[in-house]
């Protein structure tokens, strides 16, 4: 998107709108609502590629006293087995550990794609990724209940409150509301949001400067400082892609502790 | 302001952000899929077995070397049982030993007493025979030397033996009556 938008600096298309996140196809080439090989399915391609690749080659031969890298690989999938699977869900966390590990790397680097040079833009910020991440976990921790409890008592524990029965009435709807309709919503919406408003506001600033410089060339010095605050921008992105699959992550583990939970 | 973007671009563009498209989702499914199977398949289930392999490493090094531990504290104890017994082994064998060569000794020091008394007595025996022999020896010695001596001194033979005899044979048994007191003396 920048290596466009410097290319066009003469004319530079200014506010950015949403069609900058919906690039020509690359093969074949050029081509406009075509996706089966885009940037965006790229860089899924690639992300999935990468992790297979460093965690194969780095867990290649596993040893009782590791190597850095073993270390490396390891304290990945250490960090999200004990800080999160089994820290949210208790011992029998770690089955769900391997699980969660791939989605957090899988959250992590399509995120981190929005601030790599060159490439900036995440395929998350399309909502068909985070849209069937989340189905995947409201899938899984409706299925994890049902073999827990049964469907019945399932679905009895998650949407009947120990509360007073003139309550109930009240209550059992924003249950079902909360638990089963907007989970999904939520999860798969603040991903791509994030990710989406990420991207626009590197648009808006990177692009802004050039606008700037065009319409009158004393605008240079304000350049230079929307220049600066993508620059800052993309530091804040940085951190809000290390959150977002972090909360993804959290989230998905909290939802399978509350579907295995006995009491409410 | 995420709303207002939304607003517009939903209002004047043909795409819609929050509406997916189906070709990212199935890409993006196989994709996913594909990750989770090989990540859950080769690598983190290694990850588990090296983990439980460490743990056991460490957990099972120190049960050993507890089980060494007691193992070493147990032969400890039998060997100072052992070692305590046979003190009191040695110890006893020790006195037997000394009671033994007490009573050897015993045996020895009768022995040679009865020996020096027995061998004491056949001496004063042999001695008594002796002092009679030689006695006896003297006696008859005595009186051919006397008669001898006093054919001399008279200068003439006795050629009367029958009447010498008869005086050496008085002379001798006052002699011998005086000899016999003066040898037990």
């Amino acid at each position: 998107m920048t290596g466009q938008s410097i290319v066009l600096a003469a004319d530079v298309p200014f506010p950015p709108s949403v069609e900058d996140f919906y690039l020509p196809s690359i093969l074949p080439w050029a081509e406009h609502d075509n996706y089966w090989f885009t940037k965006i399915t790229a860089l899924v391609w690639l992300t999935t590629a990468l992790i297979i690749i460093y965690f194969l080659v780095s867990y290649r031969k596993p040893q009782l006293v590791p190597t850095k890298k073993q270390w490396l690989a390891e304290s990945i999938y250490g960090f999200v087995r004990n800080n999160i699977a089994v820290d949210m869900i208790g011992p029998r966390g770690v089955q769900f550990a391997p699980y969660l590990t791939t989605l957090f790397c899988f959250i992590l680097l399509n995120n981190f794609w929005g601030i790599v040079p060159f490439v900036q833009i995440s395929p998350n910020s399309h909502i068909a990724f985070p849209a069937f991440l989340a189905v995947i976990s409201y899938v899984m921790f409706i299925a994890v209940g049902i073999r827990h409890h049964g469907v019945v008592k399932y679905f009895k524990t998650a949407l009947i409150p120990p509360a007073p029965w003139f309550i109930l009435p009240l209550l059992i709807p924003i249950e079902f509301f909360s638990n089963f309709l907007v989970r999904p919503f939520s999860l798969a919406v603040r991903l791509f949001a994030n990710m989406f408003a990420g991207h626009m506001l590197l648009l808006v600033f990177t692009l802004g400067g050039f606008a700037m410089l065009n319409a009158n060339a004393w605008f240079a010095p304000f350049s230079v400082v929307s220049w600066v605050m993508t620059i800052a921008l993309t530091f804040l992105e940085f951190l809000v892609i290390c959150l977002q699959a972090y909360v993804f992550t959290v989230l998905t583990a909290s939802y399978v502790q509350g579907a295995l939970a006995d009491g409410h | 302001m995420l709303n207002t973007i939304l607003a517009e671009a939903a209002a004047e563009t043909e795409h819609n952000p929050i509406i997916p498209i189906w070709q990212e989702i199935v890409l993006g499914l196989i994709a996913f899929v594909v990750l989770v199977v090989v990540l859950t398949k080769f690598v983190f289930p290694q990850m588990e077995k090296t983990f439980a392999a460490r743990v056991d490493a460490i957990e099972g090094g120190i049960k050993r070397a507890e089980a060494a531990q007691a193992e070493a504290n147990e032969l400890l104890e039998r060997y100072r049982a052992q070692l305590a017994e046979a003190r009191t082994e040695a110890a006893r064998i020790r006195d037997e030993a000394r009671a033994d060569a007490e009573g050897i000794r015993q045996d020895v020091l009768n022995k040679a007493r009865e020996e020096s008394d027995r061998i004491i007595a056949a001496g004063q025996e042999q001695l008594a025979a002796q002092r009679e022999s030689i006695v006896r020896e003297l006696r008859s010695e005595v009186g051919t030397l006397a008669v001898d001596l006093a054919s001399k001194i008279v200068g003439e033979s006795l050629a009367d033996e029958a009447r010498s005899r008869g005086t050496v044979e008085r002379f001798i048994a006052d002699l011998d009556s005086a000899g016999t007191t003066g040898g037990r003396r």
